[in-house]
C-alpha cells in the first residue's frame, strides 16, 4: 500500500470503524488468542501465569470428570435437539396460523424469553421441590420426586428446563419460516387432492429446510454454551450428574483455581462450536444470514 | 404477506398442532402462575397452603422485604450497565457498518469478515482471558468490567444486522448528501441513522435484553454488593433467603417487570429483535 491522499471517492475514513474494531479486538479477539496461550500455562487466578507446556492438555484429556462432562455434553446436545426441534416446528406451524386465538397464544408463548436464566432456574428449583412444589400441590405422587437431588433425574430436569427457555425462540423462527412459504404451493397441492399430512411432509417440511438448518445450528452450538441456567439450577450436581463442559470449565477455573485446565476446556469448546457451525453452514450454503433476516 | 393466503388454502384443522399448542401453553403458564401466586403468599402460609392455590391472604410483604434489601441498588446497577452498553453498542456498530457499506477500500470488506468471524465465538469460552485482562486493566469489580466486554461481544451481530440494513439504502441518497456538501459524520447522523431506525431499535432491544439478563460476566468479573447486578442478586437472594421462597420469587418478578413493560409497549420490536439475534 502506498501513501495516498484521502481521495474523496473512497468513502468514509476507516477511523470511523476504529472504536468497534478496538473494543472487539481487545475484549474478544485478544482473549480468543489468550485462551489458547493460557491452555499451555499454569495459573491460579491470582499470581502470574507460568509456562506449563502440554501438561494441562494431558491432565485435562485424561481427567474422568472432564471426560464425563464431554459425555454429558453430547447427551444434552442430542436429546435437547430431539426434544426442541419437533416441538418448535409443530408450535411454529401452529403459530403461523392467523386465527385470533393463536395470536394470543403466541404472545403468551413468548414470555419465557423475558426471564433471565437465573430467574428461570430459581423458579424451577422452587417449583420442583419434593415437599412444597408442583407434585404435592397437584396431589400426584409421581411428580413429588426429588427432581434436582436425584442423580438419575437431574439431567432430565435440566433438559426440560432448557427446552422451556428455548423452544419459544425456535418456534418464532419456524413461524417466520412457515409464513414465507408461497400460498400457491398449497393451492396446487389442494387441487391435486393432497391431505393435510401430505401437505406437511411434501410442502411445509421441504420448504422449511433452511429454517431447520439455522435453528438446529443454534440449538447444537447453544448446547455448548448452556452455563447460567444449569449453574443456578443444579450447580452441576448432584455429584457431577449435570456438569456439562461449559460448567466444567467454570468450576475448574473459578472454583478449583486451575485456569490452565479451564482454558484447555475452553479451546475444545471453541473448536467444536466453530466446527459445527461451519459444517452446518456448508449444508445450507453461503449467505444464509441475509436471506434469513428478511423473514423476521 | 403470502402467509394469509397460505393459511386460506388449508382445509382440515391442524389437530396435532392445536393439541401441541394447548399443551405447551400449560407448560409455559403453570410455572409463571406459580411464581406470581407464591410471591403474593405470606411466608408462613407457604408451607401450609396448597402451592398452586390462590393465596388466602394475599400480601405484598415479600416485595417489601426484597425492596428493603438493597434491591434498588442492584436494579440501578443493571440500568446503568444496560443503558451505557446499549448506547455504546449502537454508536460504534453503526459507525462500523457505515464504513463497511460506504467505503470502497478493500480493507473495509476485510474488516467485515473479521466481525463475521466474531459471531461464532462463544462468550463463555473466552471468560478466563477476559478475567485476566480485566484484572490487568484494574477494572475488576467495577461496572466497567461488565460494560466493556458486553459491548465487545455484541458488536459482530450488531454490525452484521446494521450492515445488511444499510446496504438497502439507495446510493443516490448518499451521493446527493455529498453534493450538498455534507461530510461523512453529518451523512451518518442525518441520513444513515434515520433511515436505519427500525434496525437500530431491533439491535438495541436485542442487546438490552442480553445485557440485562447476562449472568456470566457479573459472576466472574464482579464481587462486591456495590457492583452487583440483578441476575446475580437473584442468585445471592436465593442463598440468603433459602427458606423465604415468596421473597425469592418476588425478586424474580421484580427483575422481569421492566422487560415485561417493554414487551407490552414494544412487542413487535422485541420479537423481531430476538429473532434477529439468532446468530448467537
Amino acid at each position: 500500500m502506498t501513501v495516498a491522499p484521502p481521495a474523496p471517492a473512497q468513502g468514509p475514513s476507516l477511523w470511523m470503524a476504529a472504536p468497534a474494531l478496538a473494543l472487539f479486538g481487545l475484549f474478544a479477539v485478544v482473549p480468543l488468542g489468550g485462551v489458547l496461550v493460557l491452555s499451555f500455562m499454569s495459573w491460579d487466578g491470582l499470581g502470574d501465569p507460568v509456562w506449563a507446556g502440554a501438561d494441562n492438555w494431558g491432565r485435562t484429556l485424561t481427567d474422568p470428570v472432564t471426560l464425563n462432562a464431554m459425555r454429558l455434553t453430547v447427551i444434552v446436545t442430542v436429546v435437547s435437539w430431539l426434544f426442541q426441534a419437533p416441538v418448535s416446528l409443530l408450535l411454529g406451524v401452529f403459530m403461523a396460523g392467523r386465527q385470533r386465538y393463536r395470536a394470543v397464544l403466541s404472545v403468551l408463548y413468548f414470555l419465557p424469553l423475558l426471564f433471565s436464566a437465573a430467574a428461570v432456574a430459581i423458579a424451577f428449583r422452587a417449583l420442583l421441590d419434593p415437599n412444597f412444589g408442583l407434585g404435592p400441590a397437584l396431589g400426584v405422587p409421581l411428580l413429588a420426586q426429588d427432581w434436582i437431588g436425584n442423580p438419575d433425574l437431574a439431567l432430565w430436569v435440566v433438559l426440560f428446563v432448557i427446552g422451556w427457555c428455548f423452544v419459544p425462540f425456535h418456534s418464532l423462527l419456524y413461524q417466520g419460516g412457515v409464513r414465507q412459504i408461497p400460498a400457491s404451493l398449497y393451492e396446487a397441492a389442494l387441487l391435486d387432492g393432497a391431505g393435510r399430512v401430505q401437505q406437511f411432509f411434501h410442502i411445509t417440511l421441504p420448504q422449511l429446510k433452511y429454517t431447520i438448518i439455522t435453528s438446529s445450528t443454534l440449538m447444537i452450538v447453544g448446547s455448548l454454551t448452556y452455563f447460567d441456567l444449569i449453574f443456578v439450577l443444579t450447580g452441576g450436581g448432584p455429584g457431577n450428574a449435570t456438569r456439562i463442559l461449559p460448567l466444567d470449565m467454570y468450576l475448574t477455573g473459578f472454583r478449583s483455581y486451575d485456569m490452565g485446565r479451564a482454558s484447555v476446556i475452553a479451546v475444545i469448546l471453541v473448536v467444536v462450536g466453530l466446527g459445527v457451525s461451519l459444517a452446518l453452514n456448508r449444508l445450507s450454503g453461503a449467505n444464509r444470514m441475509e436471506s434469513q433476516m428478511e423473514g423476521v | 404477506m403470502p402467509a394469509r393466503a397460505a393459511r386460506a388454502a388449508r382445509t382440515a384443522p391442524n389437530v396435532v398442532g392445536g393439541l401441541a399448542g394447548w399443551v405447551w401453553l400449560a407448560v409455559i403458564i403453570l410455572p409463571i402462575y406459580y411464581i406470581v401466586v407464591t410471591s403474593l403468599r405470606p411466608t408462613d402460609d407457604y408451607y401450609a397452603e396448597n402451592t398452586l392455590s390462590w393465596p388466602s391472604r394475599p400480601t405484598l410483604d415479600a416485595y417489601g422485604a426484597v425492596l428493603a434489601n438493597d434491591f434498588p441498588r442492584y436494579f440501578g446497577n443493571s440500568v446503568v450497565v444496560t443503558a451505557v452498553s446499549v448506547v455504546a453498542i449502537l454508536a460504534v456498530s453503526l459507525m462500523a457498518a457505515y464504513v463497511v457499506v460506504r467505503s470502497r477500500r478493500r480493507s473495509a470488506s476485510r474488516l467485515f469478515q473479521v466481525f463475521l468471524l466474531g459471531i461464532a465465538i462463544p462468550i463463555q469460552a473466552t471468560i478466563v482471558p477476559v478475567y485476566y485482562l480485566i484484572i490487568q486493566l484494574g477494572l475488576y469489580d467495577t461496572l466497567w468490567a461488565l460494560i466493556l466486554p458486553s459491548i465487545a461481544f455484541a458488536i459482530p451481530l450488531s454490525v452484521l444486522i446494521l450492515t445488511n440494513f444499510l446496504r438497502d439504502v439507495p446510493g443516490e441518497l448518499f451521493e446527493s448528501m455529498k453534493v450538498d456538501g455534507a461530510g461523512e459524520w453529518r451523512t451518518l447522523w442525518s441520513l444513515a441513522l434515520p433511515l436505519t431506525r427500525p434496525a437500530v431499535v431491533t439491535v438495541g432491544v436485542y442487546n438490552a435484553l442480553q445485557v440485562w439478563n447476562g449472568f456470566l460476566f457479573p459472576l466472574v468479573l464482579t464481587q462486591s454488593a456495590e457492583t452487583r447486578v440483578l441476575p446475580l442478586s437473584l442468585w445471592a437472594f436465593q442463598g440468603e433467603f433459602s427458606l423465604d421462597v415468596p421473597a425469592v420469587l418476588a425478586a424474580v418478578v421484580l427483575s422481569v417487570l421492566p422487560i415485561l413493560a417493554a414487551y407490552v409497549i414494544g412487542r413487535r420490536q422485541l420479537v423481531s429483535g430476538l429473532t434477529a439475534g439468532f446468530g448467537r
